[in-house]
């Protein structure tokens, strides 16, 4: 099987990915997806909320998903089922060899000239926040919960203790009280919830649920099945402080503790990963270090809406549907033609402005990190967005970039918080004028100055 | 109240008890084991370290020290024939002292006393070189070559299973409460059935003086021993290639840093006795404890890459040695308690020890049908492009990856379910194929595993339990406990 | 004279308003940083509402669901009834995104709709 561009995940990065591609030029597009369906964890977040930025209405997760795959299908973009790919490597003649199994085809490669990342992330388990104690049934992520509740209409559990306030945490507060369990306490280990304060009134302070600030999880009891939980309070370096124990009685533990991108196979590939995002470094083109590879969504960093997602992704497809085009000197790949048997699947080795030195994006005092990393000159778009997430709550503070060393730009900010992503924007002109720009600097910094 | 008669009942389906199974049916005889637990390999030998010591450190002419020998050296060929993982990859005692060397000196001299073969005695930087990842700090080592690691559920189960096909009876879900002396055997009472045996193999680990006490004056005092770990994600399991000790202490072998059979780093354990012989929960005081001093033996300790944290029970009885053989006061009665460390190490010998000592007191005759050999559930992960081709051709159900982390497909799960004592829970899936054992820890393989077994076993996926009774995991559907309070 | 706090939810800020109703009903906000704020402690002080997303179940299939929302917002207070309501509402495969499967959810006047495709 050959490809252009194989998409993996179906998840909003993938579908928004696959039709900017489709849009852009690129025919051959496949999209690998390890669900029965399309659309991702969205098919379980049947809550409201989504959409507001780029439909301008507020959609439940399905319904999102549906606008996309509705498009997808016209626009009659293949896509594989209940497929998971288990290896990408690099082909002798510029070409990626994407592994994938499926109960249809066996064990199958598929060559393509680019790749596109869209995996998505998993959530942290219990085992990596390492809380002591027993280990029965009756913890879960809150994701799983999630699924279970609402997709297969099972409770699992009736008397529910919630450990991180992160979004799907939160969600799941308002959503298991409505479905009859009892919620009875959300502890965050941070001083400050890491979810939108929309989530906090709406699916906690709504609901009377408390949510525990500087608290975490020290024990859990029960041998089969979870019996209870002890909270306690956290110190500055959110160490448990003796004597602040408080058993709480539940059958139920769902953790909401953070997201991690799912990055195994590019690891394999060689793909160097941002230890602040877990997700690849990428350039303006959302392409990673080896050519030819795209990430987009969540797989390249958590986002807090999915409209960021569908945007980034349209951004990354429309570039990696412009890399086939150079890649293979703009006469379109044979469809379908066996490996070795079509010269037309030798790509070119080089990309023009992979040749140039992009310039380096750099995160500074309080900005954890920002995607993209570098920027191609050549290849920068009309205005060029910048995302970016700070590592603290800061109030009344200034965003602050420099070009090289030179102050541009100074923005007030009243709020910023690690839970949400922020972004600033340049018009292409500005960074072009900029004689010898090599590097850019994102600071957050007290004064105007 | 039915009453099952045997020749033999075997009280325990852990590693010793499965062992000692296994041996016991290449001779005619009836044989029954006996687990409280709803699988086996449900207690001490599911959570340990998984280690096949070499046997230098048990005191010379003692049991622990005669059978960790030769249960160390027929794990090779047994891991063939039984079809598990096991890896000889050579363990390192570390000292951070220079007058270390003596003790260090001291274990060589009682390796060689207990038959271990190819012990060297390493300088720092010698043993730097061979393992590279080891402390600027460490200053000498004994390097054992036969130390192993094994899977200690592939042991157990694999045991098992083989004594299964050979016609042993597994009642599962079925906890001793009463045994008494009847006439030329013993009355063993449990929750719902009773049984008669004239010979009584009494391997219920840390419950093993209970049992014990139940039928014998010379009282059995056992202790349980809590040993917290952690274990690391896949990417940090080539840190080390050997097993890495420190140099023991009065608390057991201490905390060692081992690579495990299937690639992934683990430390541990504490030692620390506890009333409470169900205690398997750990402590924040423990696992700082496992991680502290673990990091002392390798230059970088992962610590961020941790994936999940475990304590067992270590069955410690005060004499030191292993209980093996019958009670004195007790014809019919044997022990195999106090299975502490070596007992992994030493269960293919204890199998063989003790069934030639039931052998000698209650003969049975030959069989000539014993099926030796066992083949496991394959495993796609570890499997060529060429196997993976012919699995799924073979079967398609090998196509569908079901647990992603540790790449364990569909298929591997339906042969876990449906071979000889097959899994029923999704613990018993795991320990079998590996699925949920991965980075995730079963965040997305569990709703589809449960929903496997409950297709398989024909049951409601809110009948499917993580391990047994009480431990389900759905509590009904939604809407159904509403309250107006909303 | 009624008094209110809470937290306003446009944007990251997190103003705390303080909401007061005088006895002729007239409602004043203070506290907010911009005329969104004013809007949203006006609301939620005097007929807070939500849209309410649930599932309902599939006629003859346990373990599967179909995921629902009410058409518009629904005063607060009358989601528990809404839910109570939901608990009798079954649905015939397949479903298509708008169908309505329960018409004046609790007397809101506010129907519930599917929100998600389902083939038989």
């Amino acid at each position: 099987m050959r490809q252009d561009i194989v998409i993996i995940g179906g998840g909003p990065a993938g579908l928004a990915a696959a039709l900017a591609a489709k849009e852009a030029g690129a025919k051959q597009i496949l999209i690998v997806e390890r669900d029965k369906e399309l659309g991702g964890i969205l098919n379980q977040c049947i809550h409201n909320g989504f959409g507001l930025h780029t439909f301008q209405e507020e959609l439940t997760g399905p319904e999102y998903a549906a606008r996309y795959i509705e498009k997808v299908e016209r626009e009659k973009i293949p896509f594989l089922p209940e497929t998971i790919v288990i290896d990408i490597g690099e082909g002798e003649n510029g070409e990626k060899e994407v592994t994938a199994m499926n109960k249809e085809r066996g064990l199958f490669v598929i060559y393509t000239a680019a790749v596109i990342l869209a995996m998505g992330c998993r959530e942290r388990p219990r085992g990596a926040l390492n809380i002591p104690g027993f280990r029965p049934a009756g913890i879960y992520s809150a994701g799983t919960a999630q699924r279970y509740v609402n997709i297969e209409g099972r409770m699992p559990g009736r008397e529910i203790v919630i450990l991180g306030s992160g979004d799907i945490g939160l969600i799941m507060a308002r959503r298991m009280t409505l479905e009859g369990a009892k919620v009875k306490a959300v502890a965050e280990l941070m001083p400050y919830s890491g979810g939108l304060k929309r989530n906090i009134v709406q699916c906690l302070d709504d609901f009377g649920i408390p949510l525990k600030l500087s608290h975490t999880v020290v024990d859990i009891k029960g041998k089969k099945r979870v019996e209870g939980v002890t909270l306690a309070q956290v110190d500055e370096n959110k160490k448990p402080i003796a004597g602040t124990e408080e058993f709480i009685a539940c059958d139920t533990l769902l953790l909401s503790c953070g997201l991690l991108p799912e990055n195994e196979l590019s690891l394999n590939l060689g793909i160097s990963l941002n230890p602040a995002t877990s997700g690849p470094y990428v350039n303006e083109s959302f392409e990673t270090n080896i050519s030819g590879v795209f990430a987009c969504g969540n797989v390249l960093h958590v986002h807090d809406l999915v409209d960021y997602v569908s945007e980034e992704a349209a951004a990354a497809g429309k570039h990696a549907a412009a890399y086939v085009k150079e890649a293979a000197g703009n006469r379109p790949l044979e469809p379908e033609a066996e490996k070795g048997t079509a010269a037309d699947g030798t790509l070119k080795k080089t990309i023009s402005y992979r040749e140039e030195t992009p310039v380096v994006l750099e995160a500074a005092a309080g900005v954890r990190y920002t995607v993209p990393s570098t920027l191609h000159l050549s290849r920068i778009e009309d205005v060029q967005l910048i995302r970016f997430r700070v590592d603290d709550v800061y109030r009344d503070v200034f965003l602050k970039v420099y070009f090289n060393d030179t102050p541009v730009l100074s923005q007030k900010k009243r709020v910023l918080a690690p839970g949400e992503m922020e972004q600033v924007r340049f018009k292409k002109e500005q960074i072009a004028a900029f004689p010898r720009l090599e590097k850019i600097t994102l600071r957050i910094e007290k004064e105007a100055g | 109240m039915d009453r099952l008669e045997y020749d033999v009942v075997v009280i325990g389906a852990g590693v010793s008890g499965s062992a000692v199974a296994r041996e016991l049916a290449k001779k005619t005889r009836r044989i029954a084991v006996l687990e409280r637990e709803s699988d086996v390999c449900e207690g001490t030998s599911k959570a340990n370290s998984g280690i096949v010591h070499a046997g230098f450190d048990a005191q010379p002419d003692t049991l622990k020290a005669k059978l960790n020998v030769q249960g160390a050296k027929m794990m090779k060929t047994l891991s063939k024939e039984l079809d598990f993982s096991y890896k000889q990859n050579g363990s390192i005692v570390v000292s951070f002292e220079e007058d270390g060397r003596e003790q260090l000196q001291e274990l060589y001299e009682r390796g060689r006393q207990n038959g271990v073969e190819g012990l060297q005695i390493l300088s720092g930087d010698e043993v730097r070189a061979l393992e590279p990842a080891l402390s600027d700090e460490v200053k000498a080592a004994l390097y054992a070559k036969t130390g192993g690691i094994v899977c200690p559920f592939g042991l157990n189960i694999a045991l098992a299973e083989n004594a299964a096909v050979n016609g042993v009876d597994f009642y599962l879900n079925t906890e001793v409460v009463k045994i008494e002396r009847e006439q030329g055997g013993y009355r063993i009472l449990t929750r719902e059935r009773e049984f008669w045996a004239k010979v009584v193999v009494n391997a219920a680990g840390v419950h093993a003086d209970t049992l014990h006490n139940m039928v014998s004056g010379r009282r059995l005092h056992i202790t349980a021993r809590r040993g917290e770990y952690c274990l690391m994600d896949k990417k940090t399991g080539g840190l080390v290639g050997s097993t890495i000790f420190q140099l023991p202490s009065a608390n057991g072998k201490g905390i060692l840093v081992t690579p495990t059979v299937h690639g992934n780093l683990l430390v541990g354990p504490t030692a620390e006795n506890i009333g409470d012989k169900e205690g398997v929960n750990t402590t924040a005081d423990g696992l700082a404890r496992a991680l502290l001093v673990g990091a002392r033996s390798v230059k970088e300790l992962p610590v961020r890459q941790i994936i999940t944290s475990f304590a067992g029970l270590r069955a410690h009885e005060e004499s030191e040695d292993f209980i093996i053989g019958e009670a004195e006061d007790a014809e019919g009665f044997f022990d195999v308690a106090g299975m502490a460390s070596p007992g992994l190490s030493a269960a293919p010998a204890v199998g063989v020890y003790v069934a030639n000592l039931i052998q000698a007191r209650f003969p049975a005759a030959d069989r000539a049908d014993f099926i030796a050999a066992r083949k496991g559930i394959p495993c796609m992960a570890e499997a060529s492009r060429e196997e993976r081709k012919r699995l799924i051709a073979e079967n398609r159900t090998y196509a569908n990856v079901v647990c992603r982390c540790e790449l364990v497909t569909e298929g591997e799960i339906l042969n876990a379910i449906h071979r000889p004592l097959g899994a029923t829970t999704l613990d018993g899936v795991k320990r079998r194929t590996r699925a949920g054992m991965g980075r995730c820890q079963s965040g997305f393989c569990a709703p589809k595993v449960v929903e496997i077994l409950a297709r398989e076993l024909h049951k409601d996926i809110g009948e499917i339990t993580k391990s047994g009774a009480g431990s389900t995991f759905l509590n009904g559907y939604n809407k159904e406990t509403m309250s107006a309070s909303i | 004279m009624e008094r209110k706090e809470m937290i306003c939810i446009n944007c990251p800020l997190g103003c705390i308003l303080t909401v007061e109703q005088n006895e002729t009903g007239e409602v004043t906000v203070s506290g907010n940083t911009c005329p969104r704020g004013a809007e949203y402690g006006r609301t939620e002080a005097t007929a807070p509402k939500r849209v309410l997303t649930s599932t309902v179940r599939i006629r003859e299939e346990r373990g599967r669901v179909v995921p629902v929302k009410t058409a518009a917002p629904v005063p607060k207070e009358k989601i528990g009834a809404c839910m109570e309501a939901l608990k009798e509402v079954e649905v015939a495969l397949p479903v298509q995104i708008g169908d309505v499967v329960l018409e004046d959810a609790a007397g809101t006047g506010v129907c519930v709709v599917v929100t998600k495709g389902i083939r038989g």
